[in-house]
């Protein structure tokens, strides 16, 4: 037996469909610009088409986030990425063990989703890390390349270019190990398949106390 | 964007025509060798020259009329004092290159149907210009485009005007406004259809329009000169004169954007140190422009493939227990 509960309105469902294509976009446009080579056997999409698509999907991604945070200011979304200093360490720590340990000895997953509770501990401290940090980061300077006039010239004695772009880089690819993550963590659901089922229904599906 | 690049040109010119100075030493300057303190031998010999050729206003006594007349010089015929002492050639005599019989005035007529001389004629075979290659200069040139109009009467003069011409690559401080300043060498033609048909019978060209292609159009402007991608390089001479047809111009963006980059051999060639920087890959380049592709981090590359494959077998493992627990 088991209740469903409505976690992903469709303003959800649609921007975080958005979000990943754009992801796969950019990731793959981004190493393409970034691993180029004469002879073009690392090329993977060509270096103008790849600046062209990593542009219009960079633009989308933005418009996409502006929505995102707006739906969380103006929906009730927002309240699941607030963090709460209360039990903070515990809590990830407990989180962390039953990742590690609790779910191969078949334990129950210590914060079930509820209708307050969209995340986890772990879950929500990485997305309000990946959504608040970098991506707004990640955002801005690439609007920094996009746009170069807007850079300082230099910083400390350095390009402000090259910061921008180090800055970049890496913000791209922390973000790229947590979307890899992200994909992985979609399968430690109740079936492996069972949370990707619920971003496309929007329903959760709560298994019953025995 | 019409307007950014004829700002980039307004800027330029600018540059190009501040007040001069009196000319006593040689110091290093962001375009060649800072000549404002340079002293020429024949400057008062040259005065007798630049006394009408060195504005847009001359006067002279007909001695026919016995009476003092005032002329508009010759747009063509003005030589800047200023530019003249900056260039290469600012410790010549007018009348090195110039028949002594032009001291004479009236000038005799057929002086004009004399020949100039071209660069070999005093650069070619010479051991002291022999480290500027002047004569792989003169075989890239003949396998030129540019070549091709010698009948219609293109020379290195067109180019590289005797007067003003300054060498700029070979000593650059400021590489942005050598780009600039060599740049406006080809634009001098090539976005002036009045001196382009000079030589050409071919259409106008829009030079914006034909670049549309290129992303950030001013930015590749501002940062590499047009020989970049419109000349074969040359590694046995300082600068390649080879320019090629419109068909054969570099248009691979990874030609440049990329680890091995075309720019390191042509644009960066004069300042390679051949070593990377903080782990960039062709650092130099780092020093003027940020190059995407050609100037990434070994470093980073380094420690993102460590963490990347840490997190994959984190992974491998979470899904081996997953499936044998």
């Amino acid at each position: 037996m088991s209740n469903k509960i409505y976690l992903y309105p469709g303003w959800i469902r649609i921007w975080h469909f958005l979000n990943a294509l754009m992801f796969i976009i950019l990731i793959v446009t981004g190493i393409s610009m970034q691993y180029t080579d004469r002879k073009d056997h690392l090329l993977m999409v060509g270096f103008v088409r790849a600046v062209r698509w990593h542009n219009i999907a960079a633009i989308i991604l933005i418009i996409n986030y502006i929505i995102f945070v707006a739906g969380n200011i103006i929906t009730k979304n927002g309240i699941y990425y607030r963090l709460k200093k209360q039990n903070f360490r515990s809590d990830l720590w407990i989180q962390m063990r039953y990742y590690t340990s609790g779910m191969f000895k078949k334990e129950k997953p210590p914060f079930p989703v509820t209708e307050d509770r969209k995340f986890n501990p772990l879950q929500k401290f990485t997305y309000v890390l990946a959504m608040y940090i970098a991506l707004p980061l990640l955002i801005i300077s690439g609007i920094g390349l996009l746009i170069p006039n807007m850079i300082i010239t230099k910083l400390f004695g350095v390009s402000g270019l090259v910061l921008t772009d180090i800055l970049h880089v890496t913000m791209a690819f922390i973000l790229s190990v947590f979307f890899i993550m992200h994909i992985y963590t979609c399968t430690l659901g109740s079936k492996p398949l069972s949370l990707l089922g619920e971003i496309i229904s929007g329903y959760h599906e709560a298994e019953e106390e025995e | 964007m019409k307007f950014f690049f004829a700002l980039i040109l307004f800027t330029g010119l600018s540059t190009y025509c501040s007040p001069a100075a009196v000319i006593i030493s040689e110091k290093e300057g962001p375009i060649g060798k800072d000549t404002s303190l340079y002293i020429s031998p024949f400057r008062e010999k040259n005065e007798r020259c630049f006394k009408c050729h060195g504005q847009g206003r001359y006067e002279y006594t007909n001695e026919n009329l016995g009476m003092q007349v005032k002329a508009l010089m010759f747009p063509q015929r003005i030589i800047d004092r200023k530019k003249f002492y900056e260039a290469n050639h600012k410790s010549f005599s007018c009348t090195d290159c110039h028949s002594e019989d032009y001291t004479k005035f009236p000038h005799p007529g057929q002086l004009r149907m004399g020949m100039s001389y071209n660069c070999l004629d005093c650069h070619g075979g010479d051991e002291k210009f022999a480290k500027f290659k002047f004569e792989g200069i003169d075989s890239d040139y003949h396998k030129s485009v540019h070549f091709k109009l010698e009948d219609e009467g293109f020379t290195c003069w067109s180019c590289h005007n005797p007067h003003e011409y300054k060498i700029s690559i070979r000593d650059s401080k400021n590489l942005k406004e050598t780009i600039l300043y060599d740049n406006n060498i080809c634009l001098a033609c090539h976005s002036n259809y009045n001196r382009f048909r000079l030589l050409s019978d071919k259409e106008e060209v829009n030079i914006m329009k034909k670049h549309d292609w290129l992303p950030d159009l001013a930015a590749h402007f501002r940062s590499v000169r047009c020989i970049e991608c419109h000349s074969e390089v040359n590694d046995s001479i300082l600068v390649s004169h080879q320019i090629m047809p419109k068909e054969d111009a570099v248009r691979r963006c990874n030609e440049c954007h990329s680890k091995n980059s075309l720019l390191m051999s042509s644009l960066y060639k004069f300042q390679y140190q051949g070593k990377s920087r903080a782990g960039f890959l062709n650092g130099i380049i780092l020093n003027q422009s940020y190059v995407i592709g050609a100037n990434r981090n070994e470093y980073l590359e380094w420690i993102s493939f460590v963490i990347f494959i840490i997190v994959l077998i984190v992974i491998g493992i979470h899904i081996f227990i997953r499936i044998h627990k």
